[in-house]
């Protein structure tokens, strides 16, 4: 290629991908506009305040209430047991397929996950409800096991490949050489592991954790079926809990067009929106911290 | 002059392959032994059957014995673990950490369970010093290594390994991917290095064989072809397949 037509093809890669990045910026934008065009009624019944902190959820009720604590903190809840569930099982078993595992069990260990992150969740919620749920009953003695705690069990487990399937990746991706240079200088393969191989691969571990919580916190069906849909502030990890995807999914058919309820639903859309978009700064914020920090270039 | 180390029938496969053929070579204590022969005969394996870095690959098997001060490093009673903080080694490509300079020094001393930061402050600063990197990272302690030149990267490397004081350091090729004024600096230190430790260096440059070592061993398809002081080997070669390889004829 002569050096016009290759600065011409260097442009044209430029300005495509100048376009996709400000397409899906757009995007995002759209979405949040149509969240609030859609949700922004609600407001003149309720206050922002009296939404994200009443704790009262009754859309049916004489006039309606539509306090959506219940469902934020149903939602915090469950992500958060999933969440710690998937990233510390998560990073130990890709820890293990990774520098442990012989090199066959990793190869038939990876195929089956990357397989179980292909299971649709609705056969999670199914075998939670039907396998789990009555398990937690009869071992804890519970007079119902659709809560939290099974949600969280059930939402972690359907998170785990992916946190697995990445973590792994990124632990792969460290060089060889500085395993080799840890072990030259006499340290033990545990050593090795745990001081030089997961710092060296820690973005890799955050994004797998970040997907993680994702998968998690935006998940409908199968906590719909395990959480145990009750839209009351939960005192314990053992009380049933509605979440905001859930509610959404349940009470979406109900609405009218338009309506009190239906503007409601939006206004939880732009609750788990912006939750969603808290977490990944956080992230970003503390990533960027720690990696100037660490001295990573 | 007594020997450090020395491998007596040594043999080394990987999975069916055999990359070297009965090796005996000894190593003199506080000398420089240099390494020579064309790619692919077998310095890095030999250099690795040293600290047993070989049994990091999978498959590799190893015949014969290999003596540091007289014992055998393959008996099954001696740690590898322990025995790599003996036989320190320097790679072929830079290999710093992705921490600060100071943490890559350190992290020898605190696996072996140095803590206090005072203790820790004067190895890293005596093991700079000694890695003739002092007075360049002086003021960058806390930055990454990653920031560092290839030059400076290499001698950082070596540093680390002096902080762990071992007794015998292995270099593959240290000076391959740096430049000549670089190389000349850690020529230099290979000089010095000499006093305190037993140095096996493996090269390709036949300059460099003659100016920093020795000792020379000739490897030529996985056997030692030829060992005696650097000065004999490079003005009387007994092999005629030496002289053909230091006078460039082939390899
Ligand atoms: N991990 C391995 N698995 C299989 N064979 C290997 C492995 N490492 C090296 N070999 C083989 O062993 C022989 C010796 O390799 P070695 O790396 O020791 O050579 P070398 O003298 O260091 O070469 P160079 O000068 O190119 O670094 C070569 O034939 C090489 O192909
Ligand atoms: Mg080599």
């Amino acid at each position: 290629m002569d050096k016009g037509l290759a600065g011409i093809y260097e442009n044209l890669v430029k300005y495509l991908l100048g376009i996709v990045a400000v397409t899906s910026v757009l995007i995002l934008l759209l979405i949040f506009y149509f969240l609030i065009r859609e949700g922004a009624g609600l407001f003149s019944h309720v206050s922002l305040p009296g939404f994200i902190f009443g704790t009262e959820w009754l859309p049916d009720a004489e006039p309606p209430r539509f306090g959506a604590l219940p469902l934020i903190t149903g939602s915090l809840v469950v992500t958060t047991g999933a969440g710690i569930i998937a990233i510390s099982i998560g990073i130990g078993i890709a820890v293990f397929l990774a520098e442990v595992a012989p090199r066959s069990v990793r190869e038939v260990a990876k195929a089956v996950i990357e397989l179980l992150a292909g299971i649709p969740s609705v056969v999670y919620g199914f075998l939670g409800l039907t396998v789990l749920a009555p398990l937690i009953k009869d071992m804890l003695n519970l007079p119902s096991a659709l809560c939290a705690f099974t949600a969280s069990i059930v939402l972690g487990i359907m998170a785990l490949p992916t946190v697995v399937s990445i973590s792994e990746d990124a632990l792969d991706a460290v060089p060889r050489e500085y395993r080799e240079a840890s072990l030259a200088l006499g340290a033990t393969k545990w050593e090795t592991t745990w001081r030089i191989v997961v710092p060296s691969a820690r973005s890799g571990l955050l994004a797998a954790s970040m997907l993680g919580l994702g998968r998690a916190i935006g998940e409908t069906m199968a906590v719909l079926m395990v959480a145990g849909n009750a839209t009351l502030i939960p005192h314990s990890i053992f009380d049933p809990v509605r979440t905001i995807t859930a509610d959404i999914a349940a009470e979406m058919g109900e609405t009218v067009h338009g309506g009190l309820h239906y503007q409601a639903l939006f206004g939880l859309g732009i609750v788990l929106f912006s939750i969603t978009f808290f977490i990944n700064m956080v992230t970003d914020i503390v990533f960027a911290r720690t990696s100037s920090k660490r001295g990573a270039s | 002059m007594e020997n450090k180390m020395e491998t007596r029938k040594l043999s080394v496969y990987y999975k069916n392959f055999q990359a070297l053929y009965s090796v005996d070579l000894p190593i003199q204590k506080n000398a420089v032994t240099a390494l020579i022969g064309p790619s692919g005969c077998g310095k890095s394996t030999f250099l690795r059957a040293l600290n047993r870095m070989n049994e990091v690959i999978e498959g590799t098997r190893v015949e014969g014995e290999v003596l540091l001060d007289g014992k055998n490093i393959y008996d099954p009673r001696v740690d590898p673990v322990a025995l790599r903080k003996k036989v320190g080694m320097v790679f072929q490509k830079p290999n710093p950490f992705p921490m600060s300079i100071f943490d890559n020094v350190a992290y020898g001393p605190r696996i072996h369970g140095i803590k206090k930061k005072t203790d820790l402050e004067q190895i890293v600063h005596k093991s700079l010093a000694a890695a003739a990197l002092w007075d360049e990272v002086k003021d960058r302690l806390y930055k990454s290594a990653l920031g560092l030149s290839g030059g400076q990267q290499q001698r950082l490397v070596i540093a680390r390994v002096l902080a762990v004081e071992p007794e015998v350091i292995l270099m593959d090729e240290p000076a391959s991917a740096l430049d000549p004024i670089s190389t000349a600096k850690l020529e230099d230190l290979i000089h010095q290095l000499k006093q305190n430790y037993t140095i096996v260096i493996v090269t390709h440059n036949m300059q460099q064989a003659a100016r920093v070592s020795d000792y020379t061993g000739f490897f030529l398809n996985g056997e030692l072809i030829e060992y005696n002081t650097t000065t004999a080997i490079f003005t009387a070669p007994r092999e005629k397949r030496t002289e053909d390889y230091i006078t460039g004829r082939f390899g």
